[in-house]
């Protein structure tokens, strides 16, 4: 017997719905598309009219009617690194004793079940929780550093969990040959785990880093200013930072309307630094992978 | 059969001794007795399951890595118990080396690979190293395939010239004993012969164990034979012996293919 191959009616009532079934499909993606273009757009054409090296390089003037933001930037430049060189280490220790030390166990899986759950924590209970334990208990007041240990704790879940990831990308067969040749756990972690996973758990780590620098609420209570005459010289001292500025710009402002502008160009700045992050996390993983590679 | 299975005239090497090993409730080893003769190629075969790979990775402690094993019994090498407490891992596993099923080289230049085993908490000149590297991918039969490009990543190479590679990493740290897990069950038949050439070779300077689903290799490369079936020992002996006049009927029935 032969079977014909010739489309049917039966088949072009299944192509049409199969077709249908695709422009939903398709309606979809064009419609977030459309609202993200739209939205880039918007901030764009408003926020460049403003951007200046002027914008880039002063300080608010006149009631923060005018000038720059410079202070807002440099401020989330320092509590971002602040998070960064508390959350990084931290993370990559935490994720390096979960994948390779701890047993597996039940305590494990409550452990690593707690540190995904963390992620999903709002981030205004971070700043709720900073200003109990930085802030009051152990007494580092609003400033920079109680603001960046705050973030810090924000970001560890995403930071522990991306290297953990990382460390799972490399084979047991990596771990078991270099055992096997004599390698004591932590110098077979050292030579033959970690150079293979680092790219990975920096990638995690700044794009974790990337949400953090544009969080507001952590930050509110815990240290930045509504505007400041001076750049922080300590971490003891309140900073400016690019979210919170916004805010206020945006809503906080008592002549809204001058500020408008204002607050699109540091809509604008906040946006390009949160893709010059991601930018540099997607740059080092792939020219790692390719170092790795070859 | 003599329990502890020594064959007259061949110095034991590696002495098991009632050697019971689990994985959680699932005993997987049931009191084997064994002795592994020195400077002898010693193959284990036995239907898949059977304990071979559990087997061998017990002569080094590699079954450590797995939690819930747990073994009872003695293995004795050089009259050392390599269970007692005391052990130094670090020293027992550069003493028995392990090349493994799939060719697992370090994604590393060729030259790092083979020197692995010596730098790894040693700071060691690079004359030394140098002498080192040549020394035993020469006695890998790699050498001349690869000596002008010692700086490339060692993942470039093919999968024989990989295992070969492991080897040749094995031998750099100078063990007495080499246990190879199914060493050629992942490359492809001129690469294995290759390597059976070389185990050959080995056994002048080494006690070689291993493990291997293939029958013929282990006629062609082993001076002993173990059959372990359910895990238990069935039978060991000469390999001329069980491949020709095996005294068991259920290791007569694996090797001549009624089961398997």
């Amino acid at each position: 017997m032969k079977t014909s191959v010739r489309k049917s009616r039966k088949n072009s009532k299944t192509q049409l719905t199969q077709f249908l079934g695709f422009l939903v499909l398709r309606l979809s993606v064009y419609l977030v598309l459309f609202v993200l273009i739209y939205f880039l757009y918007d901030v764009l054409s408003h926020g460049s009219k403003v951007i200046s090296w002027e914008f880039l390089s002063q300080a608010p003037r006149k009631g923060m009617t005018e000038g720059g933001i410079f202070p807002a930037i440099f401020g989330t430049f320092l509590v971002t690194l602040i998070t960064a060189a508390v959350s990084v280490p931290l993370g990559m220790a935490a994720a390096i004793y979960l994948n390779e030390y701890a047993r597996a166990g039940r305590l494990t899986r409550l452990i690593r079940l707690s540190i995904r759950n963390l992620a999903g924590v709002p981030s205004v209970v971070y700043g709720l929780f900073g200003v109990i334990l930085f802030v009051n208990l152990m007494k580092l007041g609003t400033s920079l550093l109680s603001a960046g240990l705050t973030l810090a704790l924000l970001t560890l879940p995403w930071t522990i969990t991306a290297s953990e990831e990382a460390l799972k990308t490399v084979p047991d067969s990596y771990r078991e040959g270099a055992l096997a040749l004599g390698a004591t756990k932590w110098q077979m972690i050292r030579t033959n785990v970690l150079p293979y996973s680092i790219p990975g758990m920096l990638t995690g780590a700044i794009l974790g880093l990337a949400r953090a620098a544009g969080e507001t609420a952590p930050i509110m209570f815990t240290g930045v200013a509504f505007y400041l005459p001076f750049l922080p010289a300590s971490l003891k001292d309140q900073f400016m930072a690019l979210p919170y500025h916004l805010y206020v710009m945006a809503t906080q402002h008592h002549s809204l309307d001058r500020a408008k502008s204002l607050a699109y160009g540091t809509a604008l700045v906040l946006i390009v630094f949160v893709i010059l992050f991601n930018l540099t996390a997607v740059i080092i993983r792939s020219r790692l992978r390719r170092k790795w590679k070859n | 059969m003599d329990k502890t299975n020594i064959h007259a005239g061949y110095k034991p090497k590696i002495l098991v001794e009632d050697l019971n090993l689990y994985y959680g409730q699932k005993q997987v080893l049931k009191s084997i007795n064994l002795a592994i003769p020195e400077n002898q190629v010693t193959a284990i075969i036995g239907p898949s399951g059977c304990g071979k790979s559990t087997f061998i990775r017990a002569l080094n402690r590699m079954n450590d890595l797995i939690p819930e094993a747990r073994v009872e019994g003695k293995i004795l090498i050089d009259d050392e118990n390599i269970y007692d407490p005391d052990i130094d891992l670090v020293a027992l596993r550069k003493k028995v080396g392990m090349v493994f099923q799939k060719p697992n080289p370090f994604p590393k230049s060729i030259f790092d690979n083979v020197a692995y085993g010596l730098t790894i908490g040693h700071h060691r000149p690079k004359a030394e190293l140098e002498k080192v590297v040549e020394k035993s991918l020469r006695q890998a039969a790699l050498w001349e395939e690869i000596k002008d490009r010692l700086e490339q990543n060692a993942l470039k190479l093919s999968g024989g010239q990989q295992q070969r590679l492991c080897i040749a990493r094995t031998l750099a740290v100078e063990p007495e004993i080499i246990l190879f897990d199914e060493p050629c069950s992942a490359i492809d038949p001129i690469a294995t012969s290759k390597v059976e050439e070389l185990i050959h070779q080995l056994k002048k300077n080494y006690t070689v164990v291993i493990v291997t689903h293939n029958m013929q290799q282990a006629a062609r490369v082993s001076d002993f034979t173990a059959f372990l079936w359910l895990g238990e020992l069935i039978e060991f002996d000469r390999t001329d012996k069980i491949f020709t006049n095996p005294a068991n009927k259920l290791t007569e029935d694996y090797i001549t293919g009624r089961f398997g």
